[in-house]
């Protein structure tokens, strides 16, 4: 590059001849199939978490616990002792699996296509409503930017979690393997491998670093970094896996809890 | 010129109509015209009518509709060189290697910004007429070219490579380890697809300036290269106006060299900026240590032969590997 730098500030885009307005496009494929496919979903899972945590159990009645086997949307155990009883002790620690899922990249994407249509789809002209986009520079949208912070709370939380999941194996009646230990076991796999492919826990173990080779510690934290990119790459599959995971096994433990299903274990 | 011709019709070459006599004759076209010429007898076969942008900035555009015979391989861009060839000589393309290297013939093709001499007519649908515009984002000048320039004035806004000012170049020693990811960002063409297709350049008008990913992609191979010294994130935040990214990925999905821009470029660049401005506990830490400067994160220089890690550059003329520039460098460990 050669030349005089100058000041960024100023250079505005020159104006180009996109189409605007709502979905004007001259694309002939069916664009819209995945926003409202990916919207529809969304949807459906967050309202399944929202009657689960806050509708099923002061409402109805129907337990968070059965046979030893705790909803992951209460998890970690909280004891209820002390709560109103029309609200649920899940809305202690929901918060964070909802702000680091809110704010993770792959989601804040999903929902930007699906429900703010900013864009609708790649080359897919938008509402006009977004005239004065400042996006993630502004408040409501620069919070993205504590994405890190619930990183840091889902962690602590993963790994009570953890405890949980294998102590369903040995409740207080004896060992067992039950389909619901199972179940659990499943579902916090695959909520280790959303947390570990975050975009924010590869930068920090080992993408603030400029230099891999310099020392021991960058030279592990560069293999480790490595084995992060690779679960990076999934990182939108390892995302909706585990979100449907949560909501079957938080299915099963209430259908457990209302005696619809029998859990099948071996004891051991 | 005749009425809208089926597929397959191609080789017959109904009406002769001399490239010269093309415009002149038929007028602007309009949509469901055919223009057609004289096609060899051995290129008879398939046929793909081409409905390309005409018409330069500030006059009627429009679009004209090409029936071209199609022949194995054929890529978009063959196609418009047939029209130049046999019907409209008038018609500006911009293009140079042919081989997806220069980046050179961007244009929107079905409504997808893609190289044309990289998509094959044999992956389209020739049932249907095949639309050829140009890169909607950026000013129009005539038919499928458009003015880029804007994208060299943003180039030269950013702090270019900062070796240590006071090592030579014989000594700079890195691993392939530091670099790999680097050279995933060099084998950007500069097509400025991704450019086109980024949604806040192509549909916002926005207050402030966005350097768009391409600028994104230069930035990060700068960043995390292991000898350069100074520290962009100021830029990214304040003028490159990171902020206005929503990572929804569409440059990513046009890259024609399959550069994983936003998980690899633009996300670390966000972290990296999260890491001086967002981060509670690293804020925290400042505050505890009666805010200090910042400790130099990713400052970590390879132990060089013959004496200690070099200080930072005060010298912009330093001998870069990209030419250096006049912009004094910022230091990468300044108080934040």
């Amino acid at each position: 590059m050669t030349g005089q730098a100058t000041s960024l500030r100023g250079i505005l885009k020159p104006r180009g001849t996109a189409p605007t307005g709502a979905g004007a496009t001259s694309r002939r494929d069916d664009w819209l199939a995945a926003p409202l496919n990916v919207g529809f979903w969304l949807a459906v899972l967050v309202l399944y978490a929202t009657f689960s945590a806050l509708v099923w159990e002061p409402v109805f009645g129907v337990a968070h616990e059965a046979d030893g086997y705790l909803s992951p949307f209460y998890a970690p155990f909280v004891s209820g002792e002390g709560f109103p009883a029309w609200l649920s002790p899940a809305l202690v620690t929901l918060w964070i699996p909802i702000g680091f899922r809110v704010t993770c990249y792959y989601f804040r994407r999903a929902y930007y296509r699906a429900y703010l249509a900013d864009p609708p789809a790649c080359a897919v002209g938008e509402p006009r409503i977004h005239g004065r986009y400042r996006m993630e520079n502004a408040l409501p949208f620069i919070l993205q930017n504590l994405h890190r912070l619930f990183l840091y709370l889902a962690v602590v939380l993963l790994a009570i979690h953890w405890i949980e999941v294998v102590t369903s194996f040995f409740p207080a009646s004896g060992a067992r393997i039950g389909l619901g230990s199972v179940l659990l076991l499943a579902d916090i796999t695959l909520l280790t491998g959303y947390v570990s492919s975050c975009h924010s826990l590869r930068h920090i173990v080992g993408g603030r670093l400029d230099c891999f080779s310099c020392s021991t510690i960058n030279r592990t934290r560069h293999g480790a970094w490595k084995i992060l990119s690779g679960l990076n790459a999934n990182h939108m599959v390892w995302a909706w896996a585990s979100l449907f995971s949560i909501v079957l096994v938080d299915i099963y433990i209430h259908l457990l809890a209302l005696g619809v299903l029998v859990d099948p274990a071996i004891r051991l | 010129m005749t009425g809208p011709r089926q597929p397959g019709e191609a080789g017959r070459a109904v009406t002769v109509v001399e490239p010269t006599e093309v415009t002149a004759a038929s007028g602007p076209a309009t949509a469901g015209q055919v223009i057609e010429a004289a096609v060899p007898a051995e290129a008879a076969g398939a046929t793909a009518t081409l409905r390309v942008f005409r018409g330069e900035a500030g006059q009627d555009t429009r679009f004209e509709d090409f029936a071209v015979p199609v022949q194995e391989g054929m890529v978009v861009l063959d196609a418009l060189h047939w029209i130049q060839g046999n019907a409209a000589p008038d018609l500006a393309v911009r293009w140079n290697c042919k081989a997806a290297k220069c980046g050179s013939c961007s244009a929107e093709v079905n409504g997808h910004p893609r190289l044309t001499c990289k998509t094959r007519l044999s992956d389209l649908d020739l049932a249907e007429p095949i639309t050829v515009e140009p890169m909607r984002s950026f000013p129009h000048i005539r038919d499928l070219v458009t003015d880029v320039s804007w994208n060299y004035a943003v180039n030269r806004t950013i702090q270019p490579f900062t070796p240590p000012a006071d090592l030579p170049q014989s000594e700079w020693r890195w691993q392939q380890a530091d670099i790999d990811r680097l050279q995933e960002f060099r084998k950007c063409i500069e097509c400025f697809l991704c450019q086109d297709v980024c949604h806040v350049l192509r549909s916002h008008e926005t207050e402030r300036p966005f350097m768009g990913p391409r600028y994104l992609v230069r930035t990060a191979g700068l960043e995390m290269h292991p000898i350069d010294q100074a520290d962009r994130r100021p830029y990214l935040k304040e003028l490159g106006n990171i902020g206005y990214c929503n990572i929804t990925k569409c440059c990513t999905e046009v890259c024609p060299e399959h550069i994983a821009i936003t998980d690899n470029a633009i996300i670390p660049l966000k972290e990296r900026v999260a890491d001086r401005y967002y981060d509670p506990l690293r804020w925290a830490w400042r505050v505890l240590r009666g805010r200090l400067p910042e400790l130099p994160v990713g400052r970590e220089l390879p132990v060089f032969p013959g004496g200690q890690p070099p200080a930072a550059s005060a010298d912009p003329q330093a001998d870069g590997s990209e030419a250096a520039g006049t912009s004094p460098p910022e230091r990468r460990d300044e108080p934040s």
